[in-house]
């Protein structure tokens, strides 16, 4: 990173005459473009940059050098599990043998493809203690909203249709409440207890016979294990619902539990956390979705099946949900999951669940003595804070988060989950050495130490990075969303 | 135990270890119930050096048959400039999340404002968000946002004249989301208009969605649609192949209110159905409608221009079950790709894309027509993707193709082929499969 601000745009780099791009003659010119009716012809040119190939390359490796990546640095975003995206996985999934494949293809000319997604579905299944895996759902929202279609298909199959709410931790991913609104059903918020885990005296009056299923994460946003799960799978069972596992926090449980031994009977998989593909600045993500034993003719379509004779083929069930993507889903990210899976092997893979776990216990004791630490006790892959333990000067959470970055840290997820109101989320992952938590922890308690003898310096962090605090409110109160908005100064909607 | 991506030695370890008060990695497990821990070795192959992951892919990618390819059916094969993939590959993109903390992620919020503005310029409208995850699901979230302008109406029209992937994934989400979703008939290869007007004129309907491009290729003539729902409040959402709107009416110029649609065609990879990425365009007066996220310019304490995720209001993790979708991920690092893809092929390049994927598209139906045993399918006007009805044996014929290496046409009927030729297609490649229909 570099803390020079670039902040040109493209558009301002343009020339009138300039291209950036080669394409061959035109050999069949018998019709032309200029054939089209007038009344379907666009009249206005698009205004899109005129610019020659160096000043596109050097625009955006100017622009890149304004962002941190986890390849930049400590990354201790909570719930997002920013580990170390192999690169190996990177040449796998450029390889043009797949690149280059249509996604219609006949089955016949498609078979390496299938067979990588067939064998990715097995392994998510194994690892994830299910029957069956889609890999169609584009992300983790995508595939809690898949994963509550297949519970809401379940109900429905089988003529039980008063099943139309969905008990949703207070704790939970805010992605939960959003999913289950979208696939038409109430949210029923459950409370936690003092503890953070799931209060089962709250629970057990929501459970009727309304209830088509919850939505958990274990271990919670809090990066505390549910351990009352088997009772809670027993009452939510009981009363005929499903229980549906939000895989955000799979992480640490690699190697020493899996969901479906838990009780759970559908679950999404975040390829980008666990499985360590890039996050891509906000994607593309892959949300798998695993269902038990009974629920797989549920799963959306297509699916991609072994036939007896060893082929492999794309299949549709007539009891599916339905169908959620255009084709098979980010067969890209699927492909570098299978990599990183095939280079772990069974030997390495057991070993990320308890080494993510170190990490966090290890960064959350180090540093309870400056933070506080509203609850107690062995967390797994991440922890929260509830702000600084000395309250006596105004610094808060996100200025401890601003100044983080002047050390050349990205900060952790802050105000979440929203059970504390300083809240500092802080996730290491197995992929970090003992040296740079160290020199994290000696930095936060630095910055913890700065509160005291130099707040106002804290409180107007950053001051090495390339831009300083944005104004948030005028971006809102004034959006400007498009260059053209720029040029005229006109916002889009003005409070 | 040292393994590459694990940096922890036995020392670390066992310091480690001590300062978490606990002997044992399994310690760390002690609150998990027994009877719910797993104690086996997962059923997975032994960990591969890189040299065997290498030639293990290798030989997987050799079971695929790459083709030459004349089909597009939502995905097109289109020219892919080197430096794209180049940029996307610098880690400081790749390796980065959602841009929450605008300070260090300056380089994410400005590609994706270039993005929105872009998006803007080609589909003619006003604001565009920071993409979605693929066409069909673009146009869902579309459908769901129409429902929730109108308030009180539950019903949205869909064209039959839609790619029907995308016809299956709004009926998905219709279906669990309450929105009763009503086909609009075809008629010789376009939405029927008669049938449109009755409907509409209920004034029960949130949303219309149509297609230009259709899935036969065809190029609709929307005069008059847009008022016509507008005269009932009703949202009219087009849906558009990104590339073709380089050279077509836009959803701007036709007056649309939401435009939707797969970004695929500006130069991203078939690479078997993904990633791809969805565009979204609507009014300015319906960005605080509009799902996903969205960048905005503002200043920073300096003074400075720069860039931020804006409007959060709407979103999952603020509004939770009352958000305007559940959107969180997009496909971040695709708009990348498309913004670069339309930085260097500019104002020109895209039009000689669709010039040169017109000339050939014709050729190639013309070809094939002049052999007696196609005809055009609808009397339609189209770009570079057309349906043709033809007399011959399509299950040989598509033999044939593939033994040639080439993927030549999506059969969408009995008697019924899609074509689709874009710049990638050289007059040799289409002399040679209509010389394979020749001989048949």
């Amino acid at each position: 990173m570099n803390n020079r601000y670039y902040g040109k745009l493209i558009f301002e780099l343009s020339k009138p005459g300039r291209i950036g791009y080669s394409l061959p003659c035109n050999h069949c010119d018998t019709h032309h473009l200029a054939e089209i009716p007038e009344q379907l012809k666009r009249k206005q040119a698009a205004n899109l940059p005129e610019v020659d190939e160096l000043t596109v390359v050097r625009h955006y490796t100017n622009m890149s050098n304004n962002n941190f990546g986890v390849d930049t640095g400590f990354y201790p975003l909570g719930s997002c599990t920013m580990k170390y995206n192999p690169k190996i996985n990177e040449e796998i999934c450029n390889l043009p043998e797949f690149t280059s494949l249509h996604p219609l293809q006949p089955d016949c000319t498609i078979q390496g493809a299938l067979e990588v997604y067939y064998n990715v579905q097995k392994s998510l299944a194994e690892m994830a203690g299910l029957s069956e895996f889609t890999l169609n759902p584009f992300a983790g929202a995508h595939g809690e909203l898949t994963g509550l279609m297949t519970m809401r298909t379940y109900h429905m199959k089988r003529g039980d249709l008063k099943r139309t709410k969905v008990i949703v931790p207070d704790s939970a991913h805010g992605t939960n409440p959003a999913s289950a609104a979208v696939c038409g059903l109430e949210v029923v918020e459950v409370k936690s207890t003092p503890e953070g885990t799931i209060d089962v005296e709250d629970l057990k009056p929501l459970l009727d016979d309304t209830i088509a299923g919850i939505m958990m994460t274990n271990p919670n946003t809090l990066g505390i294990f549910e351990k009352e799960i088997p009772e809670i799978a027993k009452l939510v069972h009981a009363c005929g619902g499903l229980l549906y596992y939000d895989g955000a926090n799979l992480n640490p449980l690699l190697g020493k539990c899996r969901p479906g031994d838990m009780g759970f009977d559908i679950m999404h998989i975040n390829l980008h956390k666990t499985f360590s593909t890039p996050h891509g600045g906000g994607g593309p993500g892959s949300g798998p979705i695993g269902v038990r034993a009974g629920l797989e003719k549920y799963l959306p379509n297509p699916r991609v099946r072994k036939t007896d004779e060893g082929k492999f083929m794309v299949d549709s069930d007539e009891n599916s949900l339905g169908t959620i993507s255009g084709f098979l889903g980010n067969f890209a990210v699927v492909l570098r999951a299978y990599a990183y899976i095939l280079t772990l092997g069974k030997e390495n893979v057991k070993m990320v669940g308890p080494l993510a776990t170190l990490n966090a216990n290890y960064v959350k004791e180090s540093l309870k003595s400056h933070y506080l630490l509203p609850i107690e006790g062995i967390c797994k892959h991440e922890f929260v804070f509830d702000g600084l333990i000395d309250k006596s000067t105004d610094v808060t959470t996100l200025d401890v988060a601003k100044r983080l970055l002047d050390y050349g840290f990205h900060a952790p997820t802050i105000y979440f989950p929203m059970l504390f109101h300083q809240a500092l989320m802080i996730e290491p992952t197995e992929n970090e050495s003992k040296e740079t938590l160290d020199e994290f922890i000696a930095i936060m308690k630095k910055i913890a130490e700065e509160a005291i003898s130099d707040p106002d310096n804290v409180k107007s962090a950053p001051h090495n990075t390339p831009v300083r605090r944005l104004d948030d409110t005028l971006a809102a109160k004034h959006p400007i969303v498009t260059y053209a908005e720029m040029l005229n100064d006109t916002p889009s909607d003005e409070l | 135990m040292s393994y590459k991506y694990f940096p922890h030695t036995e020392d670390d370890m066992r310091d480690m270890l001590k300062v978490c008060g606990v002997k044992s990695l399994d310690d760390l497990y002690a609150e998990i119930p027994d009877d719910i821990q797993f104690k086996r070795e997962y059923d997975l192959p032994s960990t591969m050096s890189e040299a065997e992951v290498r030639k293990f892919f290798k030989n997987l990618g050799e079971k695929n048959k790459s083709l030459t390819c004349f089909t597009g059916a939502g995905c097109y094969d289109h020219y892919t400039p080197a430096v794209i993939n180049y940029i996307l590959q610098r880690s400081e993109f790749l390796t980065s999340y959602t841009p929450y903390q605008a300070e260090i992620s300056q380089g994410t919020l400005q590609y994706i404002f270039e993005f929105q503005s872009m998006m803007a310029e080609l589909t003619g409208m006003e604001v565009s968000n920071a993409s979605m995850y693929d066409g069909p699901t673009a146009t869902a979230e579309a459908m769901m946002m129409s429902v929730a302008h109108a308030r009180k109406r539950n019903k949205v029209l869909a064209s039959s004249t839609l790619n029907p992937n995308i016809l299956r994934v709004l009926e998905t989400y219709a279906k669990f989301h309450g929105v009763e979703l009503e086909r609009i008939a075809e008629k010789d290869g376009v939405t029927d208009k008669a049938d449109f007007e009755t409907k509409v004129a209920n004034g029960d309907v949130a949303g219309v969605i149509v297609a230009s491009p259709n899935y036969y290729g065809a190029l609709e003539d929307y005069t008059g649609w847009a008022d016509s729902c507008h005269a009932k409040k009703t949202l009219f959402i087009m849906n558009c192949n990104a590339s073709t709107l380089g050279a077509i009416k836009t959803p701007g110029e036709w007056d649309a209110d939401v435009a939707v649609g797969d970004a695929q065609s500006l130069g991203i990879p078939m690479c078997f159905g993904g990633p791809y990425v969805g565009y979204m365009c609507t009014r300015k007066s319906l960005i605080r409608k509009m799902p996903g996220r969205v960048v905005g310019a503002t200043a920073d304490a300096d003074g400075q221009r720069a860039f931020v995720l804006t409007l959060q209001a709407r979103e999952q993790h603020i509004r939770r079950e009352k958000a305007t979708s559940n959107i969180c991920s997009n496909q971040s690092l695709m708009a990348l790709f498309v913004t670069i893809y339309l930085s260097v092929m500019g104002k020109k390049g895209l039009q000689e894309v669709n010039e040169l994927s017109y000339s050939g598209a014709h050729y190639l139906a013309d070809e094939l027509c002049a052999t007696g045993k196609f005809a055009m399918a609808h009397n339609q006007p189209f770009l570079n993707e057309f349906a043709v009805k033809t007399t011959v044996d399509i299950s040989l014929l598509q033999k044939k193709f593939i033994e040639a290496g080439i993927f030549g046409g999506l059969k969408i009927a009995e008697d019924t082929l899609l074509f689709c030729v874009t710049e990638m297609r050289s007059k040799e490649e289409i002399d040679l499969l209509v010389n394979i229909v020749k001989q048949l």
